[in-house]
């Protein structure tokens, strides 16, 4: 396949872009991708990623929506507004990431497809992120011990969570 | 009053009181001398394909705006905390380390750090006293503060020891947190400032040397092979396939769903059918067109050693034949490690810096022509 741009060299940058709900694939040589400012997934050109994810959450064409609710409401740490993640492609800070959780799923999807993290935990609150596994471990036993109807067993499973619970803060 | 102490070297405004085990090697000389750890290709693995090795680790603290948010009060509140967690380290290779900011440091300083690959030019445009570089003088590690995250913590090693770069940014890693609550989350992993970086917040890089595949018209489908194994191929000097010194940035793209052990042993499995690829590529060249390849790798060593102006490019293309001759054993040899710190000297930051003064485009080149000259002579070895 050739690059789109310039029909000469063959296309090596494959670019799948969302817009309003269509995909659109984009198959360009490097060089007119780095001139056109488009972007290859972990490259280090910050602004043009930025351009692509504000496109991948609906902003940046021009397209005016009507500003929900959601649009409005803002990140507690940082302040920004969902609105301006849209324009810029920029979260505010880390915790934009739960502040806006519903909102970033699916762009985040579009990225990362379905999978998570299973390298490096960190020391610190890491031992919160392994009570946290226990706890959802547990609560999967609890279900299934109350469909057996296990009411014994059920409730000392319920004891554990509330310790583990208590602990994790 | 008291008068400000004018420090000789300007930049130094953060300081571990307590450390006198910094001895010889000072910040200083990462500015006024060209040689890194990573430039060290002598007794490394594959150094003649693989010139380097990168990892790096993406972080953020959780309470504080992303880099591109942070202003004077936020962004002093988040040097006091990176300062107090270095300075209250134990850990001996983050105690080596000293912390550079940029709101006084010259634009020229700041290009050297970017010629030799230590900072992002990005991250070079900054001049904010929150953003700056915590770095090992001998240039193996090199903390970005405040580039796209907060802290982009990097190791650079010579030839393909990418599992080893790791090692050693994740002890670096580990000596933060003690100190620093890192944004993390169970499902998404490492949280950073672009989403695209989420999970492992880690990108793996091999500088590679690829001058047959090029000659032989073979890039093109190679890299096209590369993309398709969610790998990012490109140029580091040039654009894109047409990289100029045939220089070229192999790195992974994802950063979700693989361990750092997994995206490691994958780019060194896949680097290494490509070195192969390389070699193989090279015994071809030598088999079917000999006095071409001597001819040209013979007419650059000439004009290398006998040009008086020579444009960047010019030298950079150059530089990449004669490379290939040594390890053809087609020229007399030249260490590895002074070919590898040519290729930084002859920057232009890095000649302004030795000639001490700005340069027209044509001292400059004069002075590009000299620095190889003198380099080929002495690199040279008894064969
Ligand atoms: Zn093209
Ligand atoms: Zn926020």
């Amino acid at each position: 396949m050739y690059c789109e741009e310039c029909k000469l060299r063959p296309a090596t940058v494959h670019l799948a872009q969302m817009f309003n709900g269509q995909k659109i694939e984009t198959h360009l040589c490097e060089q007119c991708a780095s001139q056109k400012g488009a972007i290859i997934f972990g490259a280090d050109h910050q602004l043009s990623i930025a351009n692509l994810l504000g496109s991948f959450l609906g902003g940046n064409y021009g397209i005016q929506e009507a500003r929900s609710p959601v649009q409005n409401s803002s990140c507690p740490n940082c302040g920004i507004k969902f609105f301006d993640i849209r324009q810029t492609g920029k979260l505010g800070c880390a915790q934009c990431y739960m502040a806006f959780e519903q909102e970033l799923e699916p762009s985040l999807r579009r990225i990362h497809g379905n999978r998570q993290h299973v390298g490096k935990i960190p020391l610190r609150g890491g031992e919160k992120v392994l009570w946290r596994r226990q706890i959802e471990g547990l609560k999967q036993r609890l279900q299934e011990a109350v469909a057996r109807e296990e009411y014994e067993e059920a409730a000392e499973i319920r004891d554990q969570i509330k310790n583990l619970e208590k602990r994790t803060g | 009053m008291r008068k400000p102490r004018k420090s000789v070297i300007r930049l130094k405004i953060w300081k571990r009181e307590r450390d006198k085990e910094v001895g010889g090697m000072t910040i200083k000389k990462l500015f006024e001398e060209t040689f890194l750890a990573w430039m060290n290709g002598e007794t490394a693995i594959h150094s003649d394909i693989v010139i380097s090795s990168r990892v790096r680790l993406a972080r953020n603290l959780s309470e504080i705006a992303f880099p591109h948010l942070l202003n004077q009060e936020s962004g002093q509140k988040f040097m006091q905390l990176i300062n107090e967690a270095w300075q209250k380290s134990e850990f001996k290779e983050l105690k080596q380390m000293e912390l550079v900011t940029f709101e006084n440091l010259s634009a020229l300083d700041r290009k050297i750090l970017v010629e030799k690959h230590l900072i992002s030019p990005n991250h070079a445009q900054s001049t904010a006293f929150y953003q700056g570089l915590l770095v090992k003088p001998d240039g193996s590690l090199a903390v970005m503060i405040n580039e796209e995250d907060h802290l982009r913590i990097q190791c650079f090693l010579p030839g393909l020891q990418l599992e080893e770069a790791y090692r050693r940014s994740q002890e670096i890693d580990d000596a933060l947190e003690k100190e620093l609550d890192f944004a993390f989350d169970d499902r998404r992993g490492y949280l950073t400032s672009c989403p695209t970086n989420i999970g492992t917040g880690m990108r793996a890089s091999l500088m590679l040397h690829l001058p047959a595949i090029s000659i032989s018209g073979q890039s093109g489908h190679i890299f096209h092979n590369l993309n398709q194994l969610g790998l990012t191929v490109r140029g580091i000097y040039g654009e894109g396939t047409e990289a100029i010194g045939n220089f070229f940035q192999l790195s992974n793209q994802i950063t979700l769903g693989q361990s750092e052990e997994d995206i490691n042993a994958s780019l060194t499995t896949i680097s290494q059918q490509v070195i192969e690829q390389e070699r193989m590529l090279r015994e071809s060249l030598r088999e079917q067109m000999k006095y071409q390849l001597e001819d040209r790798i013979g007419r650059a060593y000439g004009i290398l050693t006998h040009a008086r102006l020579i444009s960047s490019n010019e030298a950079l293309t150059l530089l990449s034949d004669v490379r290939l001759g040594i390890d053809m054993g087609m020229i007399p040899r030249i260490s590895a490690n002074a070919l590898n710190e040519l290729v930084v000297d002859i920057r232009p930051a890095h000649l302004q810096k030795k000639a001490g003064s700005d340069m027209d485009a044509v001292s400059r080149d004069a002075k590009r022509a000299e620095v190889i000259r003198e380099k080929l002579q002495t690199g040279e070895e008894e064969s």
